[in-house]
């Protein structure tokens, strides 16, 4: 029979681990709810962006829209960007990436990762904790960007990835993230950052207003790519960001859950328990009453 | 006339205004009511709006775009203050 003392200690344990697993599901909730109007804020100006950028290459050749942002050569040298989170407790959020990672590494450029010709830039710490332990090398982080999330800072290391693209560090940078479908879900995502697709047919083809563009148009959707390109980026890591908490709040709820079945299944051993020694005692009592009267 | 302004991070101004001075790329213009339809870039630089009470409104870009169409303007920028 297992020890009174012993259950009441579980369920006293049990009990806390509820509590801190509940009030994690809270936080992430209210931080889920922040990162998702952030979405919500950005989205405005994304889509105009978006449509001032179509107005304006839409009259423009194809030939002309080659620009800085989109070489066309053999990728030799690539770039990964894993996005992941900080901290652990969300569930397979991770640990998906990671599977991802190691399938991109294993079969797409299974032979740059042998030459060296792989670089990898870790957002999160769970993920470069991965990629030190898998010894790859050119590793980079910025676990920072995830501590304080805001367009400025993501700007600047969207700034230093294009760069090192236009001075030709790299043919080709993907990102690697959880998109944000619902709390509950995240859809795996290897997005191909750079180069810029040039191909703009899928847009409905509306006529142009009659604008004037000043300085000219050229100039317009050579200054407005990179402003995209960077919303692109801020977009990727706050998707990652809301998914995260999204994650973390669902599996702090299934964790809260258990604990509360645990508690109940635990409760009633003790009583049985509880019950039985009860019955013993008096069992006890009633036979040592009934020796002496014999 | 009505004005927008948006970063990629919030609204920051919306309203009924009488004009706006923006830092362009070619050099700094004004926009006025019935402005032909325009799509500019513009520099680090003041925006200054005149709202319909005559005051002055001061943002400070680091950059942006410009969109003018039937008395309608967006302003994107990447950061204001």
């Amino acid at each position: 029979m297992p020890n009174l003392k012993a259950i009441r200690l579980r369920i006293s344990s049990v009990k806390s681990t509820r509590q801190i697993t509940s009030a994690m599901k809270m936080v992430s909730a209210a931080k889920l709810r922040k990162a998702q109007d952030k979405i919500l804020r950005l989205r405005p100006y994304a889509s105009k962006l978006h449509e001032i950028l179509v107005n304006a290459s839409q009259s423009l050749e194809r030939a002309e829209f080659n620009n800085v942002y989109n070489r066309k050569s053999e990728p030799e040298k690539i770039l990964l960007v894993v996005i992941t989170s900080n901290k652990g407790l969300c569930g397979a959020f991770n640990s998906n990436i990671i599977k991802e990672v190691r399938k991109v590494v294993s079969e797409k450029y299974s032979e740059h990762y042998k030459n060296d010709k792989l670089w990898f830039l870790a957002i999160g710490k769970k993920g470069y904790d991965f990629l030190r332990k898998m010894n790859v090398k050119n590793l980079r982080e910025c676990n920072y960007l995830l501590n304080e999330l805001t367009f400025e800072n993501s700007c600047l290391i969207a700034e230093q990835i294009m760069n090192s693209y236009v001075s030709g560090e790299f043919d080709r940078v993907e990102i690697i993230y959880n998109q944000f479908k619902n709390a509950a879900v995240q859809r795996l995502t290897d997005e191909i950052f750079l180069p810029v697709e040039t191909a703009r047919e899928s847009d409905e083809v509306r006529i142009p207003a009659d604008y004037i563009y000043e300085p000219d148009k050229e100039q317009i959707v050579k200054e407005l790519i990179p402003k995209s390109l960077k919303i692109q980026f801020y977009k990727s890591v706050l998707d990652s960001f809301v998914a995260e908490h999204g994650a973390r709040m669902t599996a702090m709820h299934k964790a809260t859950d258990n604990a509360t079945t645990m508690i109940r299944e635990l409760t009633l051993q003790y009583n049985k328990a509880r019950q039985a020694t009860i019955t013993n005692q008096i069992l006890e009592v009633v036979s040592g009453a009934e020796a002496l009267k014999g | 006339m009505k004005i927008e302004i948006i970063t990629p991070e919030s609204k920051i101004y919306e309203g009924d205004i009488k004009s706006v001075r923006v830092p362009g790329k070619k050099g700094s213009f004004q926009v006025l009511k019935d402005h032909a339809p325009i799509i500019s870039t513009l520099d680090p630089g003041m925006v200054v709006i005149v709202d319909q009470s005559d005051k002055e409104i001061l943002y400070e870009i680091t950059g942006g775009v410009i969109e003018v169409k039937s008395n309608k303007i967006v302003l994107l920028a990447e950061s204001a203050k």
